[in-house]
């Protein structure tokens, strides 16, 4: 159960922060999305949505998205399914319907670092990074390994433009339900980029299994190997979705499917 | 706290506390054809046009809606008429539960998209879940009403 003492709309940035940062029982409002499935006594709700957070700016180099962005925005964008082959589509379109996408912004998906989250495993694979307000600038990676350095808040995200080939997979019970497991694969330059999320928990890259990948071709040993490597690489653990010996063995079964998806992209 | 919302094109001033999510108070406000179902965000019943995008309800915290335009089912009677025709003529409307949260979902698509897809139209209604009739009479019926409500009904 949620329960709010008060409700703070800030006039920018520096304004949500220092009132965020007032008290310990302080917390930000993005969408506001998920918001009720957790239990929290908040002292001051700062709602980020009075500040100009919400744009999707091309630039020639890469995509800034500010963190008031919602999904349905991200899924929609030409621009991104154009230069990331629909790899953030692929993995928004099936988070329950299209009330929610309106509802769940980027940054308080970056910024909660959420375990079942679909985004912030095909974000892995690209070269992302986070713009904290205090902390400034921070690789993706490195922020969901260890979260912020202090209380901060997500300004916005940008993603590199680089030329590859992208595949996210996931498996669900049915087809708006949450992840049992998710991988992205991309293939950027020579580099392979691969991450598994919802193990149940948050999206890690595999590093190793990523690196057994450059120069091979998808064939059946090639497969069996790296799904081995995966599976021993990357903590899988048990929930009421899957126990970690199924989600071991659907992991391998989506690299092998993303695998061939990017290797035949690349033909 | 007080907060001044425009719904179905009236302004109100009403009192919420800060915790407050929208579905309820607008079910107190007398706007019941905003369903309570699973409080989950997850079922679709409760869908509303938030500065009109179509929003969970009891996802979405009362507060959010300051200064902002709301819109239920109450406020688009006529084009609801429409559309719940076309469901019934299919069978589509039986116990009626999802009918209003489907109905706003159909036309939050009608004004973003422009001769829909029926992966489109299901990516737009992928959220409204209907435990009764099922989700093909449901395409039908979208496509119908997009289409001037003239489409044959299939036997």
């Amino acid at each position: 159960m949620i329960t709010i003492r008060n409700y703070y709309f800030p006039k920018g940035i520096e304004d949500a922060y220092n009132k965020l940062t007032e008290r310990k029982s302080n917390a930000l409002i993005g969408g506001g999305a998920y918001l009720k499935l957790g239990s929290k006594a908040i002292g001051t709700a700062v709602d980020l949505s009075s500040l100009p957070l919400e744009y999707i700016d091309e630039k020639e180099t890469g995509y800034e998205i500010g963190a008031m962005t919602t999904f349905s925005k991200v899924m929609l964008h030409e621009g991104l399914n154009r230069d990331f082959d629909s790899l953030f589509q692929r993995a928004i379109e099936n988070i329950v319907g299209m009330q929610l996408k309106n509802m769940v912004t980027v940054g308080a998906t970056v910024y909660s670092r959420y375990g079942f989250s679909d985004f912030l495993t095909a974000l892995l694979v690209t070269n992302t990074k986070v713009k904290l307000f205090k902390e400034g600038w921070v690789p993706l990676e490195e922020f969901l390994e260890n979260g912020p350095e202090q209380r901060d808040l997500v300004e916005k995200i940008r993603i590199e433009k680089t030329r590859g080939s992208y595949s996210f997979q996931d498996l669900r019970k049915s087809s708006s339900d949450y992840s049992i497991i998710n991988l992205a694969l991309s293939k950027e330059e020579h580099r392979y980029r691969l991450a598994v999320g919802a193990r149940p928990r948050r999206a890690k890259l595999a590093v190793k299994t990523a690196d057994f990948l450059k120069d091979r071709t998808p064939s059946e040993e090639t497969m069996e190997k790296a799904g081995e490597l995966l599976a021993g690489e990357l903590v899988f653990g048990t929930n009421a979705r899957g126990t970690k010996e199924y989600r071991k063995a659907m992991a391998k079964a989506l690299l092998k499917k993303a695998f061939l998806e990017v290797s035949a992209h690349e033909d | 706290m007080k907060i001044n919302i425009n719904i179905n094109g009236r302004e109100k001033e009403i009192e919420i506390a800060p915790d407050d999510y929208l579905s309820e108070v607008l079910r107190k406000e007398g706007y019941l054809g905003v369903k309570k179902g699973c409080d989950t965000e997850s079922c679709g019943v409760c869908t509303i046009h938030l500065n009109d995008v179509a929003v969970l309800s009891c996802g979405t915290l009362a507060a959010k809606a300051h200064g902002k335009s709301v819109t239920t089912i109450e406020g688009v009677d006529k084009k609801a008429e429409r559309i719940r025709h076309e469901m019934a003529k299919r069978g589509v409307d039986q116990c009626g539960f999802c009918g209003p949260g489907t109905i706003m979902s159909i036309l939050y698509l009608e004004r973003v998209t422009t001769n829909p897809t029926d992966s489109e139209i299901k990516r737009y209604l992928k959220g409204n879940l209907c435990r009764c009739s099922g989700y093909v009479g449901q395409l039908e019926a979208v496509k119908s009403y997009l289409e001037g409500g003239h489409n044959e009904v299939c036997e």
